[in-house]
């Protein structure tokens, strides 16, 4: 079996580069946490792929902590969302714009 | 809770450290747990849980200023569990009545995920106070904004958790944890005025992000694992003090990465653009906790990362941090005297603070970590004081924040007015007061450190942000009050002073002239306040412990030279 190793890291380089423009790019707050999910996921595989190629556990362990983190993000994410979304529907990130900057 | 993560962390590597036909029953060392190293983090942590856990059961029978008597009370437990912790770390013989226990000097605890020093005891004693003096400013004012409730107390008490993991961290994972445990709740704090449009929307973009800024850098340490095989801060140091890795383009990449998340974290320029937005819509407590705590811990996990873990490559990370300490250092200043909005002003100074900040540190010597301590120590009281008057003068529904609304707050509300006058003037860099000593730390490290052209800049850039404070002070005592009414009848327009408040500003204020007066206290404590990195004390049990985790590099795609730099 061919090493894929560098195949995984460039894989997962480009979801990391994906996710950070989406973020930058999209409007919409769910697609904005979608995003930032993706730019984690992409950093696990990193881990995971690196833990491979040192033959080292750890590098696996890591994405366990790290699932955890997004998880808890999420739900933080969407509740803010939801109780912004109670004063707004329809919201974007365009009309957030009582603040200015 | 997070330092099962790091025993888990640090026991997986075990399990594949020798070559794989050598060992056939795969064994997990159960590292040795130093619970009174952990103590002011489980106090803390389990405080807030206690306190979830406790109001939901008895909901509504908790007297008046209850919660914030509690959080008052843990912090000071949690004060209390880490000042033996500095005895022990000075090699002290005893602490009062108590022997201390050996082993004497700094420590690593956790299978050395875990470094308790004098920098990581003092960081701990100064979240410890921005949490009482952010528990003593929101209790007035969550009953007169009508969002009274146990939930600030306990994200209070939960991210400063997160803060204390990140003071200790000698783990690159243990500091991301650290990082997400004081970010995640710092979210919640920002989002938590349910009456105010703008409290929300700072919420999602503090988490948007925060979020981002949290994936760089953890992306960077995925970077420096692939590198170094460890992300054991101990570990890479003794790796790198040996071996280099020829083509360490990939280590410099992990290291930009994570400097781009932590320079969010402390609002560095150019990762600042969301600071103004979020101190402006956040309630005006949570924006002093959000100045002082989260400030230090940031601080706090930068000087562990790169001074510590990576203080060999100073040359490499000292130019970034030398251009974002004079850049944060500009900006702030320049764009602080254009605000109109108090709240607003005071974010930028506190960009501009933050550049000082960042200058002691890229001085990488014992004088500036020195120089850091002293300056957030006494930048904690100061800002604290300073977003303290504006959660007061921001009255019911916590919107008079535009500088027109302080227009003749000296003539109604004479004593708060003093007070501001005082925090702000300590926020320029006035002599007596702290933060003049505080600035002179910060220039004479970057000096010592031969970066004259940033301590110039940084004196300018002083120069120019007193701008920032001299035109709340005008406007306070110089120009007439927009309102006739409050004119004619200054006292019908006075503020009244809740007591937690009030205690609060007068700590800040007696802080801000003290340590101006009298700075050597404080001084010779942040000198002994010196970070380390100790490498765990090996158990009997364990074989060949010694970086067993270390033993897989050969396999990296990365060619090492025994050469070093």
């Amino acid at each position: 079996m061919a090493d894929l190793s560098a195949a995984y890291l460039g894989l997962s380089a480009a979801l990391f580069a994906i996710g950070a423009l989406g973020l930058i790019r999209r409007r919409n707050p769910l697609v904005m946490i979608m995003c930032v999910e993706l730019m984690l996921n992409a950093v696990n595989l990193t881990f995971v792929t690196f833990g491979n190629m040192l033959n080292d556990a750890a590098g696996q362990a890591i994405v366990f902590f790290v699932l955890v983190v997004a998880a808890a993000e999420v739900v933080v994410g969407l509740g803010i969302i939801v109780a912004l979304a109670r004063r707004k529907p329809g919201l974007s990130a365009d009309d957030m714009n009582v603040l200015r900057g | 809770m997070s330092s099962l993560a790091a025993v888990l962390a640090q026991a997986a590597p075990g399990l594949t450290a020798g070559p794989a036909a050598a060992a056939p029953t795969p064994t997990i060392t159960v590292p040795d747990i130093e619970w009174t190293a952990l103590l002011p983090i489980l106090v803390l942590g389990l405080g807030a849980v206690l306190l979830l856990t406790l109001t939901s059961l008895a909901r509504g029978t908790v007297t008046r200023s209850g919660y914030a008597i509690y959080t008052v009370l843990v912090a000071t437990g949690a004060m209390a569990t880490a000042a033996p912790l500095w005895g022990r770390v000075h090699a002290w013989d005893h602490l009062g009545k108590w022997e201390l226990s050996p082993p004497y000097g700094p420590f690593s605890a956790v299978a050395g995920a875990i470094g308790v020093d004098g920098f990581s005891v003092f960081i701990t004693l100064l979240i410890g106070v921005a949490v009482i003096l952010g528990a003593l400013l929101a209790d007035d004012y969550l009953r007169r904004e009508g969002i009274d409730g146990p939930e600030y107390y306990v994200l209070l008490l939960l991210s400063a958790t997160g803060g204390v993991i990140m003071a200790m961290a000698n783990d690159l994972i243990v500091l991301f944890l650290g990082l997400e445990t004081l970010s995640i709740a710092v979210y919640v704090l920002a989002a938590i005025h349910l009456k105010r449009v703008q409290s929300q929307e700072a919420g999602l973009k503090y988490f948007v992000l925060g979020g981002f800024s949290s994936a760089f850098f953890l992306y960077g340490v995925a970077m420096v694992y692939g590198a170094t095989g460890s992300t054991n801060l101990v570990q890479i140091k003794d790796l790198l003090a040996v071996k280099v890795p020829t083509h360490n383009a990939l280590l410099l990449i992990g290291l930009g990465l994570m400097l781009v998340g932590l320079g969010f974290k402390v609002a560095a320029v150019p990762f600042h653009s969301w600071s103004p937005d979020v101190y402006d819509g956040a309630p005006s407590p949570v924006a002093a906790f959000m100045a002082s705590g989260v400030k230090a811990a940031g601080f706090a996990g930068l000087t562990r990362a790169f001074l510590l873990g990576f203080g060999q490559f100073a040359s490499d990370w000292q130019p970034v941090l030398y251009f974002l300490a004079a850049a944060s250092m500009l900006v702030g200043a320049i764009v602080g005297i254009t605000q109109t909005n108090v709240k607003r002003a005071l974010a930028y100074s506190s960009i501009n603070h933050a550049g000082f900040m960042l200058m002691a540190l890229q001085a990488a010597s014992p004088k500036g970590v020195t120089g850091l301590l002293f300056y957030l120590a006494t930048y904690t009281f100061m800002t604290v004081g300073s977003f303290g008057i504006a959660t007061l003068a921001g009255r019911t529904g916590d919107g008079h924040h535009d500088l027109a609304d302080y227009r003749g707050f000296s003539r109604t509300n004479p004593a708060l007015a003093g007070l501001f006058v005082l925090f702000l003037l300590g926020q320029s860099g006035f002599p007596l007061t702290s933060g003049f000593v505080a600035k002179f730390g910060s220039i004479a490290a970057a000096v010592d450190a031969g970066s004259w052209h940033l301590a110039v800049i940084g004196m300018v850039s002083a120069a120019i942000s007193a701008f920032i404070y001299l035109r709340i002070i005008v406007a306070m005592y110089m120009a007439e009050s927009d309102t006739e009414a409050a004119e004619k009848a200054p006292k019908a327009a006075r503020i009244k002073v809740p007591f937690g408040a009030g205690l609060a500003l007068v700590a800040c204020a007696l802080a801000t002239i003290g340590f101006g007066i009298l700075p050597n206290g404080l001084n010779r404590v942040a000198g002994e306040a010196e970070p380390v990195l100790v490498k765990e004390p090996v158990p009997a049990a364990a074989s060949g412990a010694d970086g067993a985790g270390l033993t897989g590099l050969d396999l990296t795609t990365i060619p090492t030279t025994p050469t070093t730099r």
